[in-house]
């Protein structure tokens, strides 16, 4: 079932340009961009039992940097900006991880989630009061993205550009949690204490996932910053964090497509409520969000998704025959 | 020189004295059978051998290395395998990927990526699985099998880990009359590839499978020998054979 909605989610994502107008466009490609940060929460709290509450940190801090290279450097080419600002998610996220997970014993979740917390809640604080990155106001008019002498602006372009970093993310995410790696990551989530006695270092695969889910936030803020042209200090908030960390609660945990129907539905029902009921939607909103989570755990993807195949198998099967051949043996 | 050589070792849980200066030592290839009454500090010594606790004093040395105070991955890395007293299978994983995992706990990071490294183990896989009656069992969800198919499941991937020296807390533990019997037939062979160190409250069944007997009593080494010894000797008898 998880391929049939992927298979769905695919062909609606290529087709929509063609039966969407400029606005449309536009705010789906903003729909596109958030999956990606949902996604690294995906693989943070669904696969790796890291709760962050940080996840904005890395997103604000390479959108500032992609803002910074431009407006100071002059440098637009995606060529720089995306490896650029994907090094920057990963770098500063390697380091959290060495401060947060590597220590000489195992954090708790709390710890953890704490610790992301404050470093979120700290680059907001920074950013408002730092007259060079803008203070309240951000950086403004930051200048289109370019691709050797093209311009890439924000429309159906930009929207294939975010929908292809999407589908690479998401497809590497897919071959991670599906392989050893992510048999591990599953055994890691299920009883970590007993995962570390079969001579797993937990906290480097921890390390590791949470590095990796840096680097996706990094590219997500470069190509948001050069899509919406402007960076503000909400792109670093603890209230970013909270609502990425509410796109995958809302759409199912440990999955990967449930972050990107969390993303989409969310948008997609606020956008609605806000034109409908200009006052009170983000009352309307909250409850729906409460509702789901409390009384629907598995999320959205829950309600056609099992548990045995939401855990999923991890790598190749043996070859039927020869499974029965061994059994046979035996 | 001891494979395993437990030098002190104590342990406090506040007010409580759980180990008070215990010493042990395990011979490579022997069944090391750890008895004593309730409380008297069994599954705290293997726990502090395992690396799931700490001790306060004492020296732990396995195979020539001090791993006092290394973390339970680098134990099991040099080692070591333990079976925890109460059943820690991985319930909603299937029972071949807990095996699976437990053969793949040595590999690097590169080989966990390869989805080939499945296909590589399968044979070891269900090699682990035949030495138990668990073969027909491997697509199951570990959570769906019975309290003693989950102890043998465990056995069976703490062996998969190919451990010079396997800690079994109370292997049989909620086992019925004829699980235990298979399980000491399952374990004798074991011990050409392995040591043992296992800790029981079933006098018969771990009679029948140790070499040697050490008998704890309020966290202290009462007495420690051949089972004829400790059958026979009359501190163990007076202190604890009567208790129980």
């Amino acid at each position: 079932m998880i391929l049939v909605l992927e298979m769905a989610l695919l062909t609606v994502g290529l087709a929509l340009p063609l039966a969407l107008d400029h606005f449309w466009i536009v705010l789906a490609t903003r729909i596109v961009l958030l999956c990606l940060p949902a996604l690294s929460f995906d693989l943070l709290w669904g696969y790796s039992g890291i709760m962050s509450f940080g996840q904005a940190l890395f997103y604000g801090t390479a959108g500032y940097t992609a803002a910074l290279l431009a407006r100071d450097a002059g440098l637009t080419s995606i060529f720089v900006i995306v490896p650029a600002c994907t090094l920057i998610g990963l770098v500063l996220a390697l380091a959290m991880a060495w401060f947060l997970l590597l220590g000489r014993y195992p954090p708790s979740t709390i710890f953890v989630a704490l610790g992301t917390l404050t470093g979120a809640y700290a680059a907001d604080r920074l950013a408002r009061g730092w007259y060079y990155l803008g203070g309240q106001n951000g950086i403004p008019s930051i200048p289109p993205l370019t691709a050797g002498p093209f311009t890439i602006a924000e429309g159906p372009v930009y929207y294939y550009l975010a929908l292809g970093a999407l589908l690479v993310v998401y497809a590497l995410c897919r071959v991670l949690v599906r392989s050893q790696f992510g048999l591990v990551l599953a055994g890691i989530r299920q009883h970590e204490e007993r995962i570390s006695f079969l001579g797993y270092r937990v906290q480097h695969f921890k390390a590791i996932v949470f590095t990796l889910a840096g680097g996706i936030c990094g590219l997500a803020g470069a190509l948001a910053a050069f899509h919406d042209g402007f960076v503000w200090p909400n792109m670093l908030s603890v209230l970013l964090s909270t609502q990425f960390v509410l796109y995958v609660l809302f759409g199912g945990v440990g999955t990967l497509v449930g972050a990107v129907i969390g993303v989409a539905s969310i948008e997609y029902v606020s956008f609605l409520l806000a034109d409908r009921f200009q006052t009170f939607w983000p009352i309307l909103l909250g409850l729906l969000l409460l509702f789901v989570v409390l009384f629907r755990r598995s999320g959205l993807v829950g309600l056609v998704v099992t548990e045995r195949e939401r855990f999923g198998r991890f790598g190749r099967a043996p070859a039927r025959a020869k499974v029965e051949r061994s059994h046979g043996a035996a | 020189m001891a494979l395993l050589e437990v030098s002190g070792v104590s342990k406090r849980f506040g007010e409580l004295r759980a180990l008070a200066g215990v010493d042990l030592r395990v011979e490579a290839g022997q069944i090391h059978g750890l008895i004593g009454p309730n409380g008297s500090g069994k599954s705290t010594l293997m726990k502090c051998i395992a690396g799931a606790l700490a001790p306060d004093a004492g020296v732990i040395r396995f195979a020539g290395r001090n791993l006092t105070r290394a973390a339970p991955s680098e134990r099991a890395r040099a080692g070591l395998s333990i079976k925890f007293q109460i059943t820690s299978v991985l319930p909603s994983l299937s029972v071949y990927d807990n095996v699976l995992l437990a053969l793949q706990g040595r590999d690097s990071l590169v080989s966990l990526l390869r989805s080939a490294t499945r296909r590589a183990r399968h044979e070891a896989v269900t090699a682990a699985l035949a030495r138990f009656p668990l073969i027909g069992r491997a697509d199951q969800l570990a959570g769906a099998l019975s309290h003693g198919e989950q102890q043998w499941l465990e056995i069976a991937m703490a062996l998969a880990t190919e451990p010079t020296l396997l800690l079994l807390d109370e292997p049989t533990a909620g086992m019925s009359l004829e699980e235990r019997r298979l399980t000491g037939e399952l374990l004798a062979p074991i011990k050409t590839g392995c040591a043992i160190l296992i800790v029981e409250h079933d006098l018969d069944f771990i009679r029948g499978v140790s070499d040697v007997l050490t008998v704890l009593d309020q966290g202290t080494v009462l007495d420690s020998g051949s089972v004829e010894a400790i059958q026979a000797s009359s501190k163990v008898q007076e202190v604890y054979l009567t208790r129980v």
